[in-house]
């Protein structure tokens, strides 16, 4: 399938000089050694031996002739799989789905996209460029192929897919525009209708990769295993790693389990399984297939996989009473399939393990200090459910003696002395039954079955506010469960036993479903649409179109409303309701890009489409292999004239002398390496994968290493680039590290070596390069992006802008601004420490004791210190003078870092100078 | 005064030259002429000399003043006091300055030529300590003795020869008859020219010695390949496209040419040597000097 071409044929007509060179070749044999000899009167009349050999051997020829073959066609241009350019007339019109399952290779396209740019600046043509999931407003404008270059970086798939409509800008294109259609490759309602408009209004081109298509479900829980299912369009057998990535105990990011996700030959879809203690099952908070890209290989978990950490408070007396009687029994039972539970008869125990709920059954008797240690842990959000019984009964009755009851923070809802009885043999009427569940309650919705009957209750004193605080209750109107909020926790009421002694509520699925209800249990499944009704549910993260989380903030809530038929598969999420975390009043709710039903049928587009995969058969210019060809067969052709010449063996043994001394060179080069960085301070800088951001790097730290040299006491030798996957690090006081939009992500070994090196005391310098364009998108750039992925396996401290009075303003030059080639980017540092005072009569608080670990700017200060061999500056910073001052203002932040890294925050310590003159004076 | 700057100039800058390229070629003779020992050589019979030869008693007519008393006072005889006969006789030196002398096969080897004038240098000093007359086949500078001499040969060795030629042309007119001469070529060129030398030099009854000095190269052509053999001023060229083919056929030329330069020697009664210049040139200045005293003893 695959085509060849050529840029310029006409060479090939070169190729038929071939034979005429042939016969050239033929009549020269090889050129003779020149050798001057005094001899020669003796040798003058000698005749060789063999005339014959006077020709150039036909082998040589051969290879002489294949030589020149192989140059006229790599000058002739030769392209494998030539690409079918587009006619280049009239407006060109690009359009992007950018949708979740574009994500998978948007470099990519974005690539396509800068090269029918590129063509469409060379030809002159008007551009415009339209992504489907962020169709423009109003009419659609063509503008000059720069314009949409300069906006390419900011153009990002989107977690959603395409609106399924018409897009209105159509109406809008003029008649004979060019399409290129980067498609996603899926199919979709209300495509060709698309299609067919654009087709109207002049050629379709669409270009659609052959990947497939990968979307994750979101994981279910089965009480045992997390299971994670994958689909996909089509493909050979695949072998992915799934990772479950959440916190770990010390909050950095990291993966915290891998499975193996297999997709057979044909298969379209996979599972994959994890079995995870619930300690750490509870701290995921994402699924993402490892190296892949997008909002479909990426799937939240919220509450549905947590399982809730239930403290049961045990009876404190030893007395051995039967199971079945134990209070505490059916909790077991109910809770027991979907709870972690905690059972200890110390309440410290139990708070010291972190639970979510505190059970405390009929257990009336608290110290005053565990009262108050209950309070504080409510007040803190935590969720404490007690049930009544005798002895709370009898107590109650004690507390209440005369006057108004003691309002018991531990209670919802003030309690009558006694109890009452009903349905017993010594009472007057049946057991009562519940009345149905209020509409503002947690429960409501609940069936309420017929024969769950209600004996013997606690009595809730009555008041005005006890309605409210009553989520459920009996027939006659008494309260069953009561609710009140403490801080931004809350103490729940069952007025009857937890055991079968005074209702058998307790032995019906009803108490199952209420536990659920109460979020003490974790919830069965997405929540229906009903119980969402009214609610409210507030965007915490979301997630955007390559996979990645992005906090959000002053975002409005969402109604319940408009997320039941999300979360029920019903609708895909859109701009109005993005992928993300929201969170409720209590639960947590995960919408993900994809799930179960998201479709993915590959794309069928109609007969006659100029359809461009471009994936297996990328243009691929043979040229420059022809050159090498060439170079080798015109190096044979040397050899063997030097063997024609008898001059083989000599050029041999030189070669082999020269090849000798070679690894006696570098027998030990790390040893060397390591040994020159301890020698002397060497800063060093963090290999990008850039060549050439990297040698900017290198001559920036040359710079600056020059002007400490020339200024400070500070000597350093020269910079070296380490890797930081596999360069010792600790050797190096400073690295910089200068951070692109494709920087590698450190591996998970390189991130330990990193933050082993943050702790011991070394400094990064991240420097994203980009405060200009920073500058005009509003501080994210893809740079910064790649910025966050690398340092949220780091062990970053909390940052802030740095501050006015921040010690490295003055560690050796006093400094107000801190430019590179760029100006303005935001410094950032260590935090202080909030209660950092002012020191009496200094014009700086007494700061933080140490030196930040970080220093994360985006002002491109190699580019302003970059020397070259002479020291003289590389690259231009500003204009005139004022670029000069601020390269010299740049030389001076590098300058007071180094000196900060070096000498730490002993400058602060002026704090101290005024106490100290204060003691000499004595 | 106008003429005399120029002049003075000159003679500042040939004087310069002259000590430029002197001391190297001095000093190396020099220190290869101290593995010769010097000294006159007795004629074997009273003559002039400085050396003791015999006593004699007076004959009739002989002059008073030669009588030595010191012997006469021992007895009634008068006895006269007879030296060796100590004779000086002139020694020609040339030295082959054509451009094919100067040819060396590897840098690090001193050029046939540079061999051969240390050669003829060191030669000369040792002659000259000896008393002997040594000169250039050149009338202007014809054999004579001191230690002057030195200088002036040492000058005329050093000066660059005439680079045009293949071989240089021997010319012994001016050569005193009598005396012995010493060629130093490699033979590898136009033979007749060094016959007519020989004829010349047999008429005028001069004895000598023909040194052929040779670069190891020459004797062993060690090329091989295709080869553009050029003489060394260029004139002459010569192509093969396999050198090593033709390794055993010059070998025997070059042997027939030595033969022939043999024969030529042994004809007039001169000596012949073969010398090359990876061989240290102290042997050859010893073989050269006894050679000589022999040729100079007959």
């Amino acid at each position: 399938m695959s085509m060849l071409g050529f840029t310029t044929p006409v060479l090939l007509w070169a190729l038929l000089a071939l034979p005429i060179l042939w016969w050239l070749l033929r009549a020269v044999p090889p050129a003779p050694v020149r050798r001057r000899f005094p001899g020669i009167a003796l040798l003058l009349g000698l005749r060789d031996r063999d005339p014959e050999s006077q020709r150039t051997p036909w082998w040589l020829l051969l290879l002489r002739v294949a030589a020149l073959a192989a140059l006229i066609l790599a000058l002739a241009g030769p392209v494998l799989n030539p690409s079918r350019a587009l006619p280049g007339q009239g407006n060109l019109l690009i359009v992007l789905d950018a949708s979740w399952a574009s994500a998978r290779d948007w470099p990519r396209r974005l690539e396509r996209v800068s090269q029918a740019l590129d063509g469409a600046q060379r030809a002159g043509r008007p551009v415009a460029v339209v992504a489907l999931t962020d169709p423009p407003q109003g009419a659609i404008e063509f503008r000059a192929a720069e314009h949409w270059r300069e906006r390419l970086t900011g153009l990002t798939p989107r977690p959603w897919s395409p609106d399924t409509a018409m897009p209105d800008w159509v109406g809008t294109v003029p008649d004979g525009t060019e399409t290129l259609w980067l498609s996603d490759g899926l199919a979709r309602d209300g495509r060709n209708a698309l299609l067919s408009a654009l087709s109207d209004l002049g050629p379709v081109q669409i270009y659609q990769p052959d990947t497939p298509v990968i979307a994750l479900a979101p994981p279910s829980f089965d009480g045992q295993d997390v299971t994670v299912a994958a689909r996909r369009t089509q493909g050979p057998p695949l072998a992915l790693t799934l990772l479950a990535i959440g916190r770990d105990p010390a909050g950095a990011e990291r993966d915290l389990a891998r499975a193996d996700l297999v997709f057979d030959p044909g298969a379209q879809s996979a599972e994959a399984l994890f079995d995870l203690p619930p300690e750490l099952r509870n701290r995921i908070t994402r699924f993402q297939i490892e190296g892949a890209r997008g909002a479909g290989a990426v799937t939240l978990t919220d509450d549905s996989l947590r399982r809730r950490k239930v403290a049961l408070l045990t009876v404190r007396e030893g007395n051995e009473s039967l199971a079945l009687l134990s209070p505490l029994h059916y909790l077991r039972q109910a809770l027991e399939p979907s709870a972690d539970l905690v059972e200890s008869s110390s309440l410290d125990d139990l708070l010291l393990t972190g639970p979510d709920v505190i059970v405390l059954a009929d257990m009336p008797a608290m110290t005053e200090a565990e009262t108050q240690d209950l309070t504080d842990w409510v007040e803190a959000g935590g969720l404490l459910l007690r049930f009544a019984g005798p002895r709370m009964a009898g107590a109650g009755a004690s507390a209440s003696g005369f006057g108004a009851p003691q309002e018991d923070p531990l209670l919802p809802v003030p309690l009558r002395a006694g109890g009452r009885t009903v349905g017993g043999a010594m009472s007057w009427g049946d057991p009562r039954s519940l009345a149905p569940f209020p509409e503002d309650s947690p429960f409501a919705g609940l069936p309420v079955p017929e024969d769950v009957g209600i004996r013997a209750q606690v009595l809730a004193q009555p008041g005005p506010d006890l309605a409210s605080h009553t989520i459920a209750a009996l027939a006659d109107g008494t309260p069953l469960v009561t609710r009140a909020a403490r801080g931004s926790g809350q103490v729940v009421l069952f007025h009857v036993t937890a055991n079968a002694e005074w209702s058998n509520l307790p032995i019906s699925g009803l108490f199952v479903s209420m536990l659920e209800r109460l979020a003490i249990s974790t919830r069965g499944a997405v929540p229906e649409a009903g119980e969402l009704e009214g609610t409210h549910w507030q965007p915490e993260e979301e997630l955007d179109g390559l996979g990645l989380l992005q906090s959000t903030a002053n975002r409005p809530a969402v109604p319940g409303e408009d997320l039941a038929p999300v979360l029920a598969g019903e609708r895909a999420p859109g701009p109005d309701l993005p992928p993300g975390l929201y969170a409720g009043t209590a639960l947590r709710l995960a919408v993900n890009a994809t799930d179960a039903q998201t479709p993915l049928t590959p794309a069928q587009w109609p007969l006659g489409t100029n359809l461009e995969t471009g994936v297996e058969r990328p243009e691929v210019p043979l040229g420059g292999y022809l050159f090498a060809a060439a170079a080798a067969v015109l190096m044979l052709d040397a050899l063997a004239t030097l063997a024609l010449g008898g001059r083989l063996l000599r050029a041999a043994m030189l070669l082999l002398a020269l090849g000798l001394s070679v690894p006696r060179a570098e027998a030990q080069p790390v040893d060397t390496r390591i040994l020159e960085a301890t020698e002397s301070v060497v800063l060093a800088a963090v290999t990008s994968g850039n060549p050439q951001v990297d040698d900017v790097a290198l001559a920036g730290l040359r710079g600056l290493s020059l002007a400490l040299y020339q200024r400070s006491s500070v000597e350093p030798a020269l910079p070296m680039a380490v890797d930081v996957e596999t360069d010792e690090l600790s050797i190096f006081p400073f690295l910089y590290w200068p951070v692109t939009a494709e920087s590698p992500l450190p591996s998970a070994e390189a991130n330990d070596r990193l933050n082993r090196y943050l702790r011991s005391g070394g400094m990064i310098l991240f420097d994203t390069r980009d405060a200009d364009q920073a500058r005009l998108t509003g501080g994210m750039t893809s740079a910064g992006r790649r910025l966050q992925q690398i340092a949220a396996g780091l062990d970053i401290p909390p940052l802030e802008p740095l501050p006015e009075d921040h010690v490295l303003t003055r560690t050796f030059y006093l400094l107000a601004d801190y430019p590179g080639r760029w100006q303005g980017g935001t410094v950032w540092v260590e935090a202080a420490p909030p209660d950092a005072q002012r020191a009496e009569g200094m014009p700086f608080r007494n700061l933080n004791d140490g030196v930040t670990p970080v220093v994360i700017g985006s002002n491109d200060w190699a580019s302003a210190w970059a020397v070259d061999e002479q020291g003289t500056p590389l690259l231009q910073v500003g204009r005139g003078s004022t670029g000069e001052r601020q390269r010299e203002m740049a030389l001076r932040f590098g300058v007071n870092l180094i000196m900060h890294v070096l000498s730490g925050n002993y400058k602060s310590d002026q704090v101290h100078v005024p106490a100290l003159l204060e003691r000499l004076g004595q | 005064m106008s003429t005399a700057a120029p002049y003075g100039a000159d003679l500042r800058r040939e004087g310069e030259a002259l000590s430029g390229a002197l001391p190297p070629l001095l000093v190396a003779a020099e220190h290869l002429a101290q593995s010769v020992l010097p000294g006159a050589h007795g004629r074997r019979r009273a003559g002039p000399g400085a050396e003791f030869w015999q006593f004699r008693p007076l004959g009739p007519g002989e002059g008073v003043a030669r009588i030595d008393w010191r012997r006469s006072g021992r007895g009634d005889e008068l006895y006269l006091r007879e030296t060796e006969w100590q004779a000086a006789r002139a020694v020609t030196l040339w030295v082959d300055g054509g451009a094919a002398m100067s040819f060396t096969s590897t840098r690090e080897r001193e050029t046939k030529v540079a061999r051969a004038r240390l050669l003829a240098m060191a030669l000369a000093l040792v002659l000259l300590r000896g008393g002997e007359r040594v000169g250039l086949a050149e009338a202007s500078l014809a054999p004579r003795a001191g230690r002057a001499q030195a200088g002036l040969l040492a000058a005329a060795l050093a000066e660059e020869a005439e680079q045009g030629a293949e071989h240089g042309a021997i010319d012994l007119h001016a050569s005193p008859s009598g005396g012995h001469v010493v060629i130093f070529s490699d033979f590898l060129g136009d033979l007749s020219q060094i016959e007519g030398a020989l004829a010349l030099a047999a008429a005028r009854s001069m004895r000598g010695i023909l040194v052929q000095i040779l670069d190891p190269a020459e004797e062993a052509f060690p090329y091989d390949g295709r080869t553009r053999f050029e003489s060394m001023s260029g004139h002459l060229s010569y192509e093969t496209l396999r050198a090593g083919d033709l390794r055993t056929a010059y070998l025997a030329r070059l042997a027939a040419r030595k033969d022939h330069v043999q024969a030529m020697a042994r004809q007039s009664g001169w000596h012949t040597t073969t010398l090359h210049t990876d061989r240290p040139a102290a042997e050859g200045l010893l073989w050269l000097y006894q050679a000589l005293g022999e040729a100079r003893r007959r």
